[in-house]
């Protein structure tokens, strides 16, 4: 039977419209929501919304409002998020996830036509924020909130943001880089006399008024440009922690000095264009590497996640009331889609929880009153009411972050390349001076501070130092742009160096939504099919709805005389002459058969047993292929804290399997892979992996939107991209080869140099056109060299 | 000759008049958000005449 059916896409949000198809105004929209948000918009002459991008908006199908916002009638909590306010005018600066096109910036930008009160709105698009200046007398802070929900745009504000307001973005790179660019700039122009000096003589007094030109430009540049630099050298030194900046002090230092001397004392033009282009390559070099991505949040503990407030029921009347004011005995009200903040017992409601962000299981798990919740759960469906019995730092999941290992930052025990590297340099720098000195000493003393101070200058290290931020700078973007986004750089030497790779299990291998169903048992006829669709439309409950939408389209719908849904069992529907169960085993049949390896929904039809679906994960897709890659290369750990039912399935792919692991466990054995001195790759998706993620060398959050949920790690990797983590590990080896290569030049350009320091001939000249062409030619080498890698060993971005 | 010390003077100045105008730039704001100007500039001015208020 040919089908000639069309699926309709939400005018709105672009999405299938598969639960209800609604027409308005000549366009289709997949729920209620769309099509209000649709009204909204059109009523306030907001269309243009929907021609700068197609179907832009935000599907409202999973959205329930609620007292979602409630909270920000408290004073104390909205007070702290405000980034100024005056008499009645305020201004709120709001992180909305869902940002995600120009359309979003033009209507973000346009609210003011649509609510009165609202003064001023700019997006920050990389950092998906809202500032928002707006009129307290008209509106408030909850008001403005569900607004924004209401459109889809649903601020995110957690107990984390409330707390630390954010400092001002860090400018003083920006401004160092244009001080010292405009200072090298005009000592390059003062000294061009200088550079040409050679067969005609400059009067006296202009050599004096450019050589003190040239010092006055020097002095921000030694002060306040390169101090960076100076101060970490010197507290390199006080940590007896040889760096990097050792060095580059030194000369930034040996530049500064004898210029100045040679300029007081009248006894020659400096080298302060040296200094100042020095200076400016050096801090280009820093900027480069620390762009990073803004939007991405790589430090987020539960506080984070959890809710800023909660509903507490006071003397049965509901109260809103601050996270960190519950008590143990307090009675909360979770609502739909709201999470439990602490470990509790249900008192009240049908309990249908969704671990998902704790164990990253799909599957909403029923309880019923009486039963232990654990903190980090989301309840799906109606409201519950639940007492909570432990406080909200000491609940299971949050125990975690009271481990030691979050107290510290993360210990980096690798000798990285650029330490052991400055560490023999700086060593063969002193030493060269030393012998130089010596050798004057005995030959020509007046030569002395002359050549001592040149082999300072030309060995300072700036295209050594360019090196790192260049090539970690190249491939962290090589990286990003690829789905693999890094916290800093360092994380790129990290990843090629690891030895073992641990993996989490559901969430992180598994794909965390659309599981796969099967039916055991006989299968159904096309009427039967029918009887189970008209059944299960009725029902909220997510297994319900995976059904729903595995059965075609195409299938009627009947009414239902009879249905009933009873929580934690299933659901009873009797439609037409036809009677039908669905449900758990011992609702079905009375007893339970302990098999408890799959979630299983039994299904009964006119008092037979027709059979069960089964939900089965699905593994990412190359999953198989990308295990075959990194095997014989690194160690392959598996942490679950599932059961063990997949064991067998799992085991040709990993050399070392753990079940049932709780989230301390897993830190636990982290703990000890990194005693017997691995080198640890942690991948993992829920908080559950948290402290195994913070406690490996290196943690990589798997998420399926970068944007969302993601525990503190030091690289947050696109779900889809998993299966080129092998080409992603093998391009950080290949980087680091770069880096290799990249040394070697930079050192051949300092032998170059200090050939002409100890033998008494660097000029000024001579100074001013190897720094600039060694830091160029290998900064060129190197976004040739890691483009080129990127290019072949990468897969397409 | 000492035309120079005067034009180097001047010339200064201007690029002080520069440096002046890119720390500005920079404590204002301009470059924290190097990517969304880029969009807005593209959207049209609104159709509707009844918003002179927020001429901002």
């Amino acid at each position: 039977m040919a089908d000639v059916w069309v699926q309709e896409k939400c005018y709105h949000c672009g999405e299938d419209c598969i639960e209800e198809t609604i027409h308005f105004d000549e366009k289709a929209f997949c729920c209620q929501g769309c099509k209000t948000v649709y009204e909204i918009l059109d009523a306030n002459k907001l269309g243009q919304y929907y021609t700068l991008e197609n179907a832009p908006g935000i599907s409202q199908k999973d959205y329930s409002q609620g007292q979602k916002f409630a909270f920000l009638d408290h004073a104390e909590i909205a007070d702290k998020l405000y980034d100024f306010q005056d008499a009645n005018i305020k201004k709120v600066s709001l992180y909305i996830p869902a940002i995600h096109c120009s359309s979003c910036i033009w209507l973000l930008e346009n609210l003011q036509q649509l609510q009165e009160g609202i003064c001023h709105t700019s997006v920050q698009f990389l950092n998906k924020k809202l500032s928002i200046t707006f009129n307290a007398d008209k509106l408030n802070l909850r008001a403005l909130a569900e607004l924004l929900a209401g459109l889809g745009y649903a601020p995110e504000i957690t107990l984390a943001e409330s707390q630390n307001k954010k400092a001002s973005p860090n400018r003083s790179l920006a401004v160092k880089i244009g001080l010292a660019g405009f200072c090298f700039g005009n000592t390059m122009l003062l000294s061009l006399p200088e550079y040409l000096d050679t067969d005609f003589s400059l009067a006296d007094d202009y050599k004096s008024f450019f050589a003190y030109l040239n010092l006055l430009l020097a002095l921000p540049v030694f002060f306040y440009a390169a101090s960076d630099y100076i101060i970490s050298a010197w507290k390199g030194l006080r940590h007896r922690f040889i760096n990097i900046d050792i060095p580059i002090a030194l000369g930034i230092f040996a530049l500064f000095g004898r210029s100045t001397y040679e300029i007081l004392s009248a006894s020659g033009p400096g080298y302060m264009d040296s200094l100042c282009g020095l200076v400016f390559f050096l801090l280009i070099g820093k900027w480069y590497q620390s762009k990073t991505y803004q939007a991405l949040s790589y430090d987020r503990d539960y506080a984070s996640y959890f809710p800023v407030a909660v509903s507490k029921i006071n003397d049965d009347k509901e109260q809103n009331i601050p996270l960190k004011d519950v008590q143990v005995g307090d009675q909360l009200i979770i609502r739909n889609q709201e999470l439990i903040p602490a470990d509790a017992i249900l008192l009240k409601g049908a309990a249908n929880i969704d671990y998902s962000f704790v164990s990253g299981e799909a599957v909403p798990v029923q309880k019923s009153s009486g039963d232990k919740l654990y903190a980090g759960g989301r309840q799906v469906g109606s409201s519950i009411t639940v007492e909570v019995s432990k406080a909200v730092a000491n609940s299971y999941l949050t125990e975690l972050w009271n481990q030691d290992v979050f107290s510290k930052d993360k210990q980096v025990h690798l000798s990285s390349v650029v330490d052991v590297v400055s560490k023999y340099f700086t060593i063969a720098i002193l030493c060269i001076s030393f012998l130089t000195a010596v050798y004057w000493l005995v030959h020509d003393s007046s030569m002395l501070i002359n050549t001592v101070t040149a082999v300072l200058i030309v060995a300072c290290p700036c295209a050594l130092a360019l090196t790192l931020p260049f090539t970690f700078g190249h491939s962290m973007r090589a990286l990003g742009k690829r789905g693999l986004y890094l916290k800093n750089t360092q994380a790129i030497e990290l990843l090629s160096k690891i030895s073992d790779i641990i993996f989490d299990k559901t969430g992180t291998i598994t794909q965390s939504k659309p599981q796969q169903l099967k039916l055991r048992g006989t299968s159904l006829s096309t009427q039967e099919k029918e009887l189970l669709r008209s059944a299960v439309q009725h029902s909220t409950h997510p297994l319900s709805k995976i059904i729903y939408q595995s059965l075609p389209d195409y299938l009627g719908l009947n009414i239902c005389s009879f249905f009933e849904e009873i929580p934690g069992k299933g659901i009873h529907a009797i439609i037409g002459e036809h009677e039908l169960y669905l449900g758990s085993e011992s609702y079905l049949c009375g007893q339970s058969s302990g098999d408890t390896s799959t979630t299983r929904v039994y299904l009964k039809i006119d008092g037979v047993l027709k059979g069960y679906y089964e939900f089965d994960n699905l593994y990412r897709p190359g999953f198989s292929s990308l295990m075959h890659q990194l095997s014989g290369m690194y160690k392959r750990h598996l942490l679950s804290g599932d059961n063990d039912r997949e064991k067998e399935k799992l085991a040709p792919y990993f050399e070392e399997m753990h079940f049932r692991q709780s989230p301390l466990d897993k830190l636990e054995y982290l703990k000890k892979l990194d005693s017997e001195g691995k080198t640890t790759l942690m991948l993992g998706d829920g908080l559950n992996d948290a402290g195994a993620l913070k406690q490996s060398s290196i943690g990589i959050a798997v998420a399926d939107n970068i944007y969302h949920f993601s525990p503190a790690c030091d690289a947050i990797l696109d779900a889809q991209k998993l299966k080129y983590l092998d080409r992603f590990l093998a391009f950080t080896q290949s980087s680091m080869r770069v880096i290799r290569g990249a040394f070697l030049f930079s050192f051949l350009y300092n032998l170059l140099g200090l050939s002409f320091a100890v033998s008494g001939m660097l000029t000024p000249l001579v100074a001013a056109i190897l720094m600039p062409l060694s830091s160029v030619t290998v900064v060129g080498f190197i976004t040739l060299a890691i483009n080129v890698r990127a290019r072949k060993l990468l897969p397409p971005a | 000759m000492s035309a120079i010390f005067i034009l180097i003077g001047i010339s200064l100045l201007v690029a002080l008049g520069f440096l002046g105008a890119f720390l500005w730039a920079t404590y204002s704001g301009q470059y924290d958000d190097d990517y969304t100007p880029s969009v807005r500039i593209l959207f049209d001015e609104p159709h509707s005449k009844n918003n002179q208020s927020n001429n901002k």
